[in-house]
């Protein structure tokens, strides 16, 4: 019986970044050019903050207009919806229909992988969110400084995280046709009962405390905590939306190894 | 569907069994999904420059053996092994690469786009000209991937396994949809690959395919190799042949005949399938001197696949 042989010298391996930077960027103009992703993820938030935020612009929240309060929460809206539905949905779709196979074959390191999607969602929810600043100052005078705005930009790019993470749960677990639905029916909920939609404050008792286990409302205590709103603390938060990523992570490397035992 | 054309095996391909080196195999491969056995300790050996076709009925093992060789799941037990390493490597996944079956894709692509991110994993890709002249995708290079029409998107996924100029390709029912101009075409670059030493593992429900481009058949049942060898030697394993003639023999008398398996009559047209062609043949034509319109062929691939996998114990090796 004739042995293995390898033929050739191994083959060069081409550059990591370089790799990565492909991906980020073909992945951007996959989801940019896909009208109905556009439309739900950019068009909730948007439409939701013209009605509740902007349309109440003569009404005053703790020294400022409601528009200012609200652009927290709905920055932080935007970004829970591009993570969910960029990873959650498209991951479903790219594995329902054996297209996450053909990747898994190639070459492509599944990092470069995980992290364009990362990345994509991230440069969503800071687009979104400078979009909704913009209708802010234009449309109801809302007024942030320079550095108030980067700080909101920054918490929104790092919140991303822990919703990516829960994203690649949905992704892993949901057939693609069932996917959007089930995102839906997470998102929104997770949305209002996080005070993400009107101030916490204005939510009944008991929904007050369900909120401080979910992670939309310590998502939005930071965002608003950039704006000089919140006054808890900014280490808890994080550390508790650390603690939901790892748990989130945790749970898709399990459903992984497992469908991957079962293929 | 028998045609008497004459098969094409790739001759430039080292056809003999010892000859040739391994670059990749499963050895004594099992995998279980609970209780159920997909494979049962399967061996298969893929030599350099060869077309081995991987035929089996619906749940044969096919594509659970395929997997395992892309690194996609684990054997239970027994060993993979692609360019001397595991399949799981990124190294190994260099060399290799993969047409699978792909429900839907990213539609809002670019044809050219999704090549050049593909290309992007390989240091040294193949020049994007070279992909799409290869796969006949010139002048689709900028349609997105959703406006193609099904045997257009099959081509794409043929480039894209293509991009790293692999020197093992899996290609898993590739010329599914596509017209018989396509499905040709294909056929002539996948002989193309081969004789320039690549190793074409295929899987294909198109026996007629397996017929004009494996040098190698290997037929699965229930996890199992039950059957290895070229079309030819499948097709002739039984030394059966079919004679097809228009006659006005009565067929009880033919079938009477040593060496005749089976007879059937349509009209004035007779088929008979027998071990002993020559020696039926000259006991007809004494009998019946107005013989006319003779035929004789080797059993189609198709009658040959429907005998093994109709009986396990047929093994033909």
């Amino acid at each position: 019986m004739a042995t293995t042989i390898a033929l050739n010298i191994p083959r060069t391996q081409p550059s990591l970044p370089r790799i990565c930077f492909n991906e980020v960027r073909f992945e951007l103009l996959k989801l940019s050019r896909n009208r109905a992703y556009l439309c739900s993820m950019i068009g909730f938030p948007v439409v939701f903050y013209l009605l509740f935020g902007v349309t109440n612009k003569a009404s005053v929240f703790q020294g400022h207009t409601i528009a200012r309060y609200l652009l927290a929460g709905y920055a932080c809206f935007g970004a829970m919806g591009s993570s969910l539905f960029g990873i959650g949905a498209g991951l479903a779709f790219e594995r329902g229909h054996g297209w996450l196979e053909m990747k898994r074959a190639s070459p492509m390191p599944a990092a470069a992988y995980l992290l364009a999607k990362l990345c994509v969602s991230i440069t969503f929810a800071v687009g979104i969110t400078m979009l909704l600043m913009i209708l802010g100052t234009a449309m109801a005078g809302v007024h942030i400084t320079i550095i108030e705005a980067l700080r909101l930009l920054s918490v929104i790019a790092a919140g991303v995280v822990p919703f990516a993470s829960l994203g690649l749960v949905i992704g892993l677990l949901m057939p693609s046709n069932a996917a959007p639905g089930v995102i839906n029916l997470i998102y929104l909920p997770l949305s209002f009962c996080g005070g993400l939609w009107m101030p916490i404050e204005a939510l009944p008792h008991w929904l007050q405390h369900i909120a401080h286990g979910l992670p939309s409302f310590w998502f939005a205590r930071l965002a608003l905590g950039s704006l000089g709103y919140s006054d808890s603390s900014p280490l808890l938060a994080w550390a508790l939306l650390a603690s939901y990523t790892v748990v989130f992570l945790l749970a898709a490397a399990f459903i992984f190894r497992r469908q991957e035992a079962q293929a | 569907m028998a045609t008497s054309v004459v098969l094409e095996p790739c001759h430039n391909t080292s056809i003999g069994h010892a000859e040739g080196s391994v670059i990749a195999s499963l050895r004594s491969v099992s995998k279980k999904f609970g209780q159920q056995i997909a494979l049962d300790r399967l061996s298969l050996e893929l030599r350099r420059g060869e077309v081995v076709a991987l035929l089996g009925p619906n749940g044969a093992g096919k594509t659970t053996a395929v997997r395992l060789l892309l690194g996609l799941s684990q054997a239970t037990s027994g060993d993979v092994r692609i360019f001397g390493g595991d399949p799981r490597d990124r190294a190994s996944r260099l060399r290799l690469g993969a047409m699978l079956q792909v429900g839907r894709m990213p539609e809002t692509l670019r044809v050219r786009e999704h090549l050049q991110l593909f290309s992007s994993y390989y240091a040294n890709p193949r020049p994007l000209g070279d992909l799409l002249a290869v796969a006949g995708l010139e002048g689709l290079e900028n349609k997105l991937f959703g406006t193609l029409s099904g045997g257009q998107k099959q081509r794409v996924l043929f480039a894209l396994a293509l991009c790293g100029d692999p020197d093992l390709i899996c290609l898993d029912e590739p010329t599914l949809g596509m017209d018989v101009e396509a499905r040709r075409a294909m056929w002539e670059q996948v002989r193309k690959l081969a004789a320039r030493g690549k190793t074409i593992l295929l899987t294909t429900h198109y026996l007629e395919e397996a017929d004009a481009l494996a040098s190698r058949i290997v037929v699965i049942q229930r996890g199992k190799v039950i059957a290895e060898g070229t079309p030819q030697e499948l097709k002739t394993a039984d030394g059966s042949r079919s004679i097809r003639c228009t006659t006005s023999l009565q067929a009880s008398f033919v079938s009477d005949l040593p060496g005749v398996t089976s007879v059937e009559r349509d009209g004035d047209v007779m088929l008979v399938r027998t071990h002993r062609p020559e020696a039926v043949l000259r006991t007809m034509l004494a009998h019946d001197a107005t013989l006319s319109g003779l035929e004789v062929r080797a059993a189609a691939l198709e009658d040959a696949f429907l005998a093994l996998t109709n009986n396990t114990t047929a093994a033909v090796q």
